[in-house]
């Protein structure tokens, strides 16, 4: 891997921020504007509700966690369509760049926007609502990291098809995430889910990271078991999407459809 | 001076489903030679081009670049190779300047600005450096491209139809240029257009493809003898035409 390369395209897609609002508008606003309408709606339900201990915290990790979750698969699979819309990727791909370079950069690239769009949404929390999500303490580090790698994966599977398949493929981009937002326990329990959901929403990394944050948020301490469980899934999809990438890439070269894609 | 061929290609084939896009095609392209590959839509020209760049893999056959299997040491061949083409954009959103550092930082360029300065200059294009590639005419984007693809000095040059969308005046500048730039690095180019013209000026040996298969390959003037023709156009349209 040769640092200059990963760099450019790094640089080439921050560039893209420079003087573009309504993508400057998909770092701040929406990540505000979701923040701003669970928090009233958490509100609303405390109402209810009476005083359900957490409630808030709740809601509010569990809206911040999961955009960090959705902004790392974006922030690969939509980085990689804006090289398709711009006709760009035959540029790229004539370059020595190697794929892995490719997918490093873009991760990079995720990195970037999630900090920004993260700090935007912690920050606003905290005004608006008086929620501090570091008080989840150390244990924050190990759910976010898991989360950024878990959109890492689904970004790379999103990425391939849209390489295979075209741009009939693009909704995935912004789908994706939300196909397993259900198993993903984000809003509720796993124990709500009927039993045969259950067993899937252990597959999915995710749902062991947002049980996890209710266990912290509630004080019964963080359960390692869910951490273990999510960083080994993780691992597994990870690796196996970089391998239906690689996979992907061959089948697409030898069907000459590098070149065409985006036409 | 018989020099080694910086590109070998030999009984190279390319089969889509049942389509033989390419049908066992062997050729070299010999240092600071231009070569044009020419033939009617459909011919193999662009498959060919892109197996060459590493973009599609062959069915069967051999592509040697500098010697070496292209498959095996894709990284190192393409960072002495660089590629352009009139259907082929850059990111519209960033200015000229933005998207030349990138490229060069992606080829490792040394002095990366001292280099697309100089190329500006060369292609009469520093007055666009600030603008942002939507707001450039197709003829400007394709200067642009051509800057692109000299940004790593490359020892060849990959052109699918690099002057399709220029005027006159500065298509006929871009070929001096091309040409100047051949005689003083030893640059090697294969080109492809559809300006026949172009073709016979540019070009020291033509690759003639039909339906996959190379039916002639020499100088111009030798291509043209051999399907007594009156010119390059002349040959092409008799070959399109199944005269």
């Amino acid at each position: 891997m040769k640092p200059h390369r990963i760099l450019a395209l790094v640089i080439r897609h921050l560039y893209l921020y420079k003087r573009s609002i309504p993508r400057l508008m998909e770092v701040f606003y929406w990540p505000f504007l979701d923040l701003v309408v669970w928090g009233f709606i958490t509100i609303y339900l405390t109402k209810f509700k009476g005083t359900l201990p957490s409630f808030i915290a709740f809601l509010l990790g569990a809206v911040i966690l999961w955009d960090i979750l959705f902004r790392s698969q974006q922030g690969l699979s939509v980085s990689f369509l804006e090289d398709m819309w711009a006709r760009n990727l035959l540029n790229i791909f004539v370059s020595p760049i190697s794929p892995v370079e490719y997918i490093f950069a873009l991760m990079l690239v995720s990195i970037v926007k999630l900090l920004l769009a993260s700090a935007v949404m912690i920050l606003f929390a905290w005004l608006f609502y008086s929620f501090n999500i570091f008080l989840i303490g150390i244990a924050l580090i190990p759910l976010i990291i898991n989360l950024v790698i878990m959109g890492w994966a689904m970004g790379i599977v999103t990425m391939a098809l849209i390489l295979r398949l075209g741009q009939e493929a693009e909704v995935l981009a912004w789908a994706v995430a939300f196909l397993f937002q259900p198993v993903s326990a984000v809003f509720y329990p796993v124990s709500v889910l009927p039993p045969f959901l259950q067993t899937v929403a252990g597959f999915i990394p995710a749902s062991h990271i947002f049980e996890g944050m209710r266990a912290v948020i509630s004080g019964s301490g963080f359960p390692i078991s869910e951490l273990v469980w999510a960083t080994s899934l993780n691992l597994t999809y990870l690796t196996g999407a970089l391998i239906f990438f690689y996979w992907n890439f061959g089948v697409v070269r030898k069907k000459g459809l590098l070149a065409k894609v985006g036409e | 001076m018989q020099t080694n061929p910086v590109v070998e290609v030999k009984n190279l084939t390319k089969i889509f489903n049942s389509l033989k896009a390419v049908d066992n095609i062997s050729f070299e392209m010999h240092p600071g030679e231009i070569l044009g590959l020419l033939g009617p839509n459909g011919a193999g020209k662009t498959t060919t081009l892109q197996m060459l760049l590493a973009l599609t893999i062959p069915t069967s056959g051999e592509i040697k670049i500098f010697g070496l299997d292209l498959e095996q040491n894709r990284e190192k061949i393409l960072h002495d190779v660089n590629f352009s083409s009139s259907y082929v954009a850059m990111p519209y959103s960033l200015t000229v300047m933005e998207n030349l550092m990138v490229f060069a930082r992606l080829y490792g360029v040394h002095n990366p600005q001292t280099r697309i300065a100089q190329l500006l200059n060369d292609f009469e294009a520093e007055d666009v450096k600030d603008k942002a590639v939507r707001s450039l005419s197709s003829g400007q984007i394709t200067r642009v491209c051509l800057i692109k693809a000299l940004l790593n000095d490359p020892k060849i040059l990959f052109l699918d139809e690099p002057t399709a969308s220029l005027d006159p005046d500065i298509a006929d500048k871009t070929r001096r240029l091309l040409k100047k730039v051949k005689e003083e690095k030893g640059m090697s180019i294969l080109y492809t257009s559809h300006n026949m013209r172009e073709m016979e000026e540019m070009s020291d040996r033509i690759i003639f493809l039909d339906k996959g298969t190379i039916i002639a390959m020499g100088r111009p003037e030798e291509v043209q003898a051999h399907f007594k023709g009156e010119s390059l156009e002349d040959v092409f349209l008799k070959i399109a035409r199944r005269e």
